[in-house]
């Protein structure tokens, strides 16, 4: 019941290409990459040279990655991924992990709420992407590993392949039985698995996984951890040779494995993993987790930051639950549940998913023109330059700030600086505003979530949660409505350098914030969903 | 002494169905059973009971 945590969801600006460890995995038979992205022009490569789409990955490597939202930053803003819980047996133990636990109003890995056939899920996918056009990627996430129920989890890719095969698969897995999948796992075209690595040193695994079950036998302590982190190697290896995308999810356990997550990602990088995502571990007493009870908590978003200072990591990753649907952030599964599915006619329409997701690519190159122009019109100012702040930004998707501030649910944060706009992560937060009314005591939890930004950029705020947001220094905006966010964070930081340097305000530094990964306590009403 | 499931505790996790070395166990309204007629607490086939060792839920599956 591992692994089938914090499976999914992914990355960010944070691309360890192929190509840029090939030096360091030179033993490996890794796969031939074609020229790099900045060296050839061409549609669909929207972000290609950018932060959003890294300059030198191969444009082979790039077909594979900027439609899935869990391995492009970019993507994430537009297409949709969808899991399904087929494969709910697991073959070992985590300290954070605790399937029992199965709530709707929950968002974690692991957690789920109905547990699929593999024929239920093929009908599920199918009728989702009919409805949601920009649903390009399924994966299988658990609730356990996808790998202990191989059957269930391949006959599903199957189907799937013959019925809809124009979504892309991909599952996760703890590794322990990865090495002898990678044949299935090839045969079925999957180009991206993610595995879930939290430790290279079994000293440290013996502290986060209690047990294995590995030939017949449980097998505790030590030598588990030594078995799992022997059969991660051997499968993460076995996956780079046949050029399957690898994507390393590790749990960030502060004082257990924190300051070891450089040396995994030195360790998984030279096995010629893609991506590297640290998530911070999602730890309260009624999960009922080993950690949960025992007291071992999650991290602040300084620690976090600390961790991935100099890796090159993903961070939009929203640690969804093993049956989410829908944007990252966002879960529809609610509207897909199996007795609505029953009822459903479903004409799965491959050309009206291709003109919807043709009209995104056009509306990708917009988003990708607007912040070049802002970064443009950025280096002209010369006040300032090595300023850098935190900036939250409201919005439902599509790449822009479009959302009010009383409908949040989760905060995207942006890393702005005279030279750079880039996405850092999210925050999610209870929703302030309630039927139309503003609920002040959920006020400073918002602000303690975003407590580390200088400004919010919002499609529209009241006069109250403004004022209170003022006097804890945390500037509203409401000027950019509708805008792209990172010409809207670039121009509103512009802005800022300029009342500096006109003397208007002085440039104060901010505090932590508390990252609450897995909140969603306000996402059963239709409100989320509609959306 | 076979085995028993505890339903009130078992997850339907569905783990230790591909285990059993005596296809004892299967799925029965939204958890799973251990056929008592069939169980052999694995003797002569491993060295400790296969659905225990795999279970998620301490205490779940115990002798009867």
């Amino acid at each position: 019941m591992q692994a089938s945590a914090y499976r999914d969801s992914s990355p960010a600006k944070t691309y360890i290409s192929i190509g840029q460890i090939k030096s360091l995995g030179a033993a490996l038979d890794l796969p031939e990459t074609g020229g790099g992205c900045g060296t050839q022009g061409g549609e669909g490569k929207a972000s290609c040279g950018t932060s959003a789409g890294p300059d030198d990955m191969p444009q082979e490597i790039w077909d594979k990655v900027k439609n899935h939202p869990c391995y492009s930053e970019e993507a994430h803003h537009h297409y949709a991924r969808m899991h399904v819980a087929v494969a709910p047996a697991c073959n070992i133990q985590c300290n954070y992990c605790n399937r029992k636990y199965d709530c709707s109003n929950e968002s974690r890995p692991g957690v789920v709420s109905q547990k699929l056939t593999p024929e239920q899920a093929v009908k599920k996918v199918v009728a989702v992407a009919s409805e949601i056009p920009q649903m390009t990627v399924l994966g299988i996430a658990g609730p356990g590993d996808a790998l202990a129920s191989p059957k269930k989890t391949f006959d599903t890719f199957r189907m799937l392949q013959e019925q809809a095969p124009d979504i892309k698969l991909c599952l996760s897995t703890n590794g322990l039985a990865l090495p002898d999948m990678v044949n299935e796992i090839c045969k079925y075209n999957i180009d991206h698995v993610t595995i879930t690595i939290n430790m290279v040193d079994p000293a440290v695994g013996e502290k986060i996984y209690p047990w294995i079950f590995w030939n017949h036998k449980r097998v505790t302590g030590y030598e588990a951890a030594k078995i799992l982190h022997e059969r991660q190697m051997l499968g993460l290896e076995m996956l780079t040779a046949r050029g399957v995308l690898t994507k390393i999810n590790s749990v960030l356990i502060p004082g257990i494995n924190d300051e070891h997550l450089i040396e995994v990602n030195r360790e998984v990088k030279k096995r010629g993993a893609f991506l590297h995502n640290i998530m911070p571990l999602i730890s309260e007493a009624e999960h009922g987790t080993v950690f949960g009870l025992t007291g071992q908590r999650g991290p602040s978003a300084a620690v976090q930051d600390a961790c991935m200072g100099g890796a090159n990591l993903m961070r939009h990753c929203r640690q969804c639950r093993a049956d989410a649907v829908g944007l990252l952030g966002e879960d529809r599964s609610e509207e897909f549940t199996l007795d609505k599915l029953e009822q459903m006619e479903v004409v799965y329409d491959l050309d009206k998913r291709k003109t919807y997701q043709d009209k995104v690519e056009v509306e990708r190159q917009a988003q990708h023109t607007a912040k070049q122009e802002a970064l443009a019109a950025s280096s002209a100012i010369k006040v300032g330059d090595d300023l850098q702040v935190l900036v939250a930004v409201a919005t439902k998707g599509g790449g822009r700030v479009n959302e009010h501030f009383g409908h949040v649910t989760e905060f995207q944060v942006f890393q702005v600086s005279s030279t750079e706009a880039l996405f850092v992560g999210h925050r999610r937060v209870d929703q302030y505003c309630q039927g139309g009314v503003g609920d002040d005591e959920q006020l400073p939890s918002v602000v303690r979530a975003i407590n580390d930004c200088h400004a919010v950029l919002v499609a529209k705020i009241g006069a109250c949660p403004k004022d209170d947001l003022i006097a804890a220094g945390i500037e509203p905006v409401d000027q950019y409505v509708g805008e792209f966010i990172e010409k809207a964070a670039l121009d509103w930081f512009n802005d800022y350098r300029a009342r500096i340097a006109s003397g208007a305000i002085e440039h104060q530094h901010r505090g932590d914030a508390q990252i609450r990964q897995g909140a969603y306590t306000n996402l059963t009403s239709g409100i989320a969903l509609a959306a | 002494m076979p085995m028993k499931i505890i339903a009130s505790t078992c997850t339907a996790c569905s783990a230790c169905e591909p285990e059993c070395p005596n296809v004892a166990i299967r799925e029965k309204n939204g958890t799973y059973v251990i056929d008592v007629k069939k169980c052999t607490d694995c003797e002569g086939h491993f060295d400790e009971p296969q659905c225990v060792a795999v279970c998620p839920v301490d205490g779940c599956i115990i002798k009867v």
